[in-house]
């Protein structure tokens, strides 16, 4: 009878054609599944998974012959690469053959083609335009060492753009590094001072960086990459190839599947971690963990009791999973009265068939113990979803099996250290109760200590500073003489007020404004608007760079921020007190004297229309540049008048 | 800066606050005579009051010792002072003028060393602003106000936070400040206040036609210039005066918590009382400051 009920089933599992169901008999007993675990990284060709291995591993070891020109015989040998350097060792130690070169020499690679008769040649060239010639045995062995010489040159392009000089005070770590060249590769403006400033040798990484460290933390932060969850497709419906000649079944099972497996079945990582390798292979595990994968499908308990009953690991799968239950009881004991007043030890249901509610309406429960075998898809798509939504516990990819069981185990251990004993946990949650339990209004009112308020009185401020100012403010302005007023109040005031009644006596001056002077202003004043209105533009928001070429604009705002640069680097220095400082300082100043030739330069090479606009911006960087100078001359005077005085040479 | 938004003023109705400055000791020895100038200004009031039904013009008198309400065309106050020779509202406004003169030369303490000083401008620019308040939360509908300096003193380094707060403030309330500068030297705060708030500033060469520029430039209301073209100054002196002697500096030191400009470095921020940060409280950081010249 049972049997009958398999064949039925098994269409609905999915795995065999219609052709099967006449080979009824021997259905049970053919049953077998074919399992192969593919590394995590494997990809479409071989040849490629070998690369990331040799990548990985850093190590390429062929046989090969190795030919000085393209005459010659070549002597076999072995050929080793390793990220550093190229290795070549002849298998009779008496040739001449060996060969040790660098990587950092060889400049290029050429390699014939597949298609072609000739035989597979890689041929290496270096700095000095000599090359090594190697025969391979086949075309893909030439692509291995092609593929490898390929990448450690592109490494070593990309290398060359760090920093070469090595600074002894700077332990920088290779994350840092990481962080500083692709903060460079993204912002060209940047990259182009960088390259210089800090490569010229003007200012050290350390500097460049120094005040940067917004940036560095900014994109720091960005790296932090969200951990990719788990799919919300159910690994149940992993759908294994058939092969129907053999009645064999194969599931493809990688280690991000099994880690998802492990997270939803509790159980099954713990049966993992008792039976494997002790009472089990791991294929064994597999194939019965399916095995009772497809008695669910058929929602057959009572097969799947009977075969529980004959083998009792595959019954671990066929059971409830007790750590579920557990797990969800704890959480119910867990959770907090003041959020949610109505939970209570009567819902735990997530890991019963059904949720607990019995289909038929009958409360009871109906002791079979076939009821222990029933699983439900409501069960099973509630966990999944729950475990999709918790996330990842574990970030890194694995090899095998192993690795991400025991993973998951110390993840899982790690978190229930986390968590408080019980003792804690209920003390933390009377605390929090008794908090909420609290009405504020009948608490007594608690008199915290007020600190007095401290404004200053900003009187102080403007008067007694008149005095000071009064006393001073000679020449504030610009220098230009000041009218003086040798008049007394009484007299100021008076001929104010003699003016005053002259006008009431008066009216008003006939006319107002003589026509000539109006008809001059005004002319002035349209004439200075036009004349602007020509050299900058209708739009008064329009900015005088808009209208310069591309080019000149550009030049001029990278040669303004790398005047910044300097100029900040320059006054952070002041007052200096270390020789460190000293030669900054000279350093920097030589640097900003290069600026002024490039600036009249950008001057010379604008059309004439620009020339004054151009003039107009370039000189508040002369100032800035100037004002600069100056001050470093100043203290270079200073300096050296000091040290002058000091008789015994001291510095 | 850009000047104020158009979109804002849909109606070239004007609101003019005007200070005008009254130090004697400028007037008495600038080239314009105060009566001179009296007649453009007033015939100039007259003007924006023409423009349209609905200006309305408030004047603040800029004194040497104090500042006060001189002048303002809504009120009804001004039948009282009848002349048969000039127009009632200028009458009205040269007799307060008088007396506020008066009050301020009673104000007078000490006997001036033969320098000219400042007047109170930051006084008058703060008592415009609350004014302009009050006419914002009168919930009567109301054209959009500005301020209008006419000034001749120079400049008193020792107002410079006063001003700066003052302009501030109007940028914040979107009220532009035109200035015209008729002294000798060039006066920073009032380009300054110009460049920030969205105003116009202009330093009039010939004197003797005030009354067309005051009409070319400063009658031109704020929903017109985004389609009259104004004299654009060529740059802005931005230098400001140090918090602790008041003189004008070019390069100074700064407080890193309040922003205060001191000429020499100081153990402890006077207005802040410190440097919260990296280094211990109460202690300045070496952030030194220059302040270059700006062209727009």
């Amino acid at each position: 009878m049972h049997l009958l009920n398999l064949i039925l089933q098994t269409s609905s599992f999915g795995v065999f054609t219609s052709s099967r169901l006449f080979f009824p008999l021997r259905l049970p007993a053919t049953f077998s599944f074919a399992l192969q675990i593919f590394p995590s990284r494997s990809t479409i060709s071989f040849s490629h998974y070998n690369i990331h291995k040799t990548m990985a591993s850093g190590l390429v070891t062929k046989r090969a012959k190795y030919k000085t020109t393209i005459k010659d015989p070549g002597t076999p040998g072995h050929l080793r690469m390793t990220l550093e350097k190229i290795l070549f060792m002849p298998h009779n130690p008496k040739s001449a053959g060996k060969l040790d070169v660098e990587f950092r020499y060889i400049k290029g690679q050429k390699h014939t083609k597949e298609g072609s008769n000739k035989p597979p040649w890689l041929n290496l060239t270096n700095n000095q335009n000599g090359s090594f010639i190697f025969e391979f045995e086949n075309y893909s062995d030439l692509q291995d060492c092609r593929d490898f010489v390929g990448k450690v040159l592109a490494k070593s392009g990309e290398v060359s753009e760090k920093p070469t000089v090595a600074y002894p005070d700077e332990q920088l770590s290779a994350a840092e590094m990481e962080l500083r060249i692709k903060l460079l590769q993204e912002d060209s403006e940047l990259q182009k001072l960088h390259k210089q400033f800090v490569l010229s040798g003007v200012l050290t990484e350390a500097e460049f960086w120094a005040t940067r460290k917004k940036l560095l933390d900014r994109e720091a932060s960005k790296k932090m990459k969200q951990r990719l969850g788990f799919k919300s497709a159910m690994v149940s419906d992993i759908k294994p190839s058939t092969d129907g000649r053999t009645n064999k079944v194969t599931f493809n099972l990688t280690p991000e599947i099994i880690l998802q497996i492990f997270a939803e079945k509790p159980a099954v990582h713990r049966a993992f971690l008792s039976y494997v390798p002790n009472k089990m292979s791991e294929r064994n595990f597999w194939t019965k963990y399916f095995r009772a994968e497809y008695l669910h499908s058929t929602k057959n308990s009572i097969a799947a009791a009977a075969e529980a009953a004959e083998d009792e690991e595959l019954a671990v799968f066929l059971k409830q999973d007790d750590i579920l239950a557990s797990e969800a009881r704890k959480k119910i004991r867990r959770v907090d009265p003041t959020l949610d007043m109505e939970a209570d030890e009567g819902d735990d249901y997530t890991h019963l068939p059904d949720h607990g509610i019995f289909r038929d309406g009958n409360k009871e429960m109906t002791e079979s113990q076939n009821e222990l075998y029933k699983r439900t898809l409501s069960q099973d798509i509630n966990r999944h979803a729950a475990v999709v939504l918790e996330g990842r516990a574990v970030d890194a990819e694995f090899e095998d099996t192993k690795a991400v069981a025991e993973a998951l185990a110390q993840s899982k251990r790690e978190s229930s250290n986390k968590g408080e004993s019980d003792g804690d946990t209920s003390r933390e949650r009377l605390d929090r109760l008794s908090r909420m339990t609290e009405i504020e209004d009948l608490q007594g009112s608690n008199n915290l200590p007020l600190a007095p308020l401290c404004i200053k009185d900003p009187r102080d401020y403007f008067d007694s500073q008149q005095a000071n100012a009064l006393r001073t403010s000679g020449d504030a302005l610009g220098g230009t003489e000041q009218i003086k007023c040798s008049l007394s109040i009484l007299e100021v005031y008076s001929s104010l007020r003699e003016s005053i009644s002259s006008i009431k006596a008066m009216g008003w001056k006939e006319p107002i404004v003589k026509p000539e002077a109006a008809h001059q202003v005004f002319d002035a004043l349209t004439n200075s608007i036009s004349n602007t209105k020509h050299n900058i533009g209708k739009n008064p928001q329009e900015s005088v760079l808009d209208r310069l070429p591309r080019k000149t604009k550009e030049e001029l705002l990278h040669i303004w921020t790398s005047i910044l640069e300097l100029l900040k680097h320059f006054w952070a220095s002041y007052p200096i007190t270390t020789s460190y400082l000293y030669a900054k300082v000279n350093r920097l100043k030589d640097a900003m004297s290069n600026i002024y030739p490039q600036l009249e330069e950008i001057k010379g090479s604008v059309p004439s229309e620009f020339r004054h606009q151009v003039s107009l911006l370039v000189r508040p960087m002369h100032q800035a540049l100037d004002a600069a100078i100056q001050h470093y001359e100043a203290s270079m005077q200073k300096r050296s008048t000091q040290s002058g005085e000091k008789p015994n040479g001291y510095v | 800066m850009a000047s104020a938004p158009s979109k804002l003023y849909a109606d070239d109705v004007n609101l003019v606050v005007v200070l005008l400055d009254t130090n004697p000791f400028f007037w008495s020895s600038s080239s314009l005579s105060f009566s001179q100038s009296l007649s453009h200004v007033l015939a100039f009031f007259n003007a924006i009051l023409t423009l349209n039904q609905l200006n309305q013009v408030v004047v603040i008198a800029t004194g040497y010792n104090s500042c006060d309400y001189i002048f303002d065309s809504a009120s009804d106050l001004n039948r009282s002072y009848e002349n048969g020779r000039m127009p009632v509202m200028s009458s009205s406004l040269l007799q307060k003028l008088e007396e506020f003169l008066i009050k301020d030369e009673q104000l007078s303490k000490e006997e001036p060393d033969g320098r000219i000083k400042s007047s109170l401008f930051s006084g008058s620019l703060s008592m415009a602003l609350c004014h302009i308040q009050r006419v914002f939360r009168s919930g009567a509908l109301h054209p959009h106000p500005r301020i209008l300096c006419l000034q001749g003193s120079p400049d008193g380094p020792e107002q410079y936070v006063a001003i700066m707060n003052a302009i501030f403030s109007a940028q914040r309330s979107e009220v532009p400040i035109d200035s015209c500068y008729i002294g000798a030297q060039n006066s920073a705060f009032l380009q300054q206040a110009s460049y920030i708030t969205g105003g116009v500033h202009h330093k009039p060469q010939n004197l003797d036609g005030l009354f067309q520029y005051l009409m070319t430039i400063f009658a031109t209301d704020l929903h017109s210039r985004s389609f009259i073209h104004l004299p654009k100054p060529v740059g802005v002196d931005f230098r400001a005066s140090c918090f602790c002697h008041k003189n004008t500096i070019d390069m100074g030191y700064i407080c890193c918590v309040c922003l205060s400009i001191f000429c020499k470095q100081h153990k402890k921020c006077s207005t802040c009382g410190g440097c919260a940060g990296q280094k211990k409280r109460g202690q300045m950081c070496d952030c030194r400051l220059e302040i270059l010249h700006l062209s727009p």
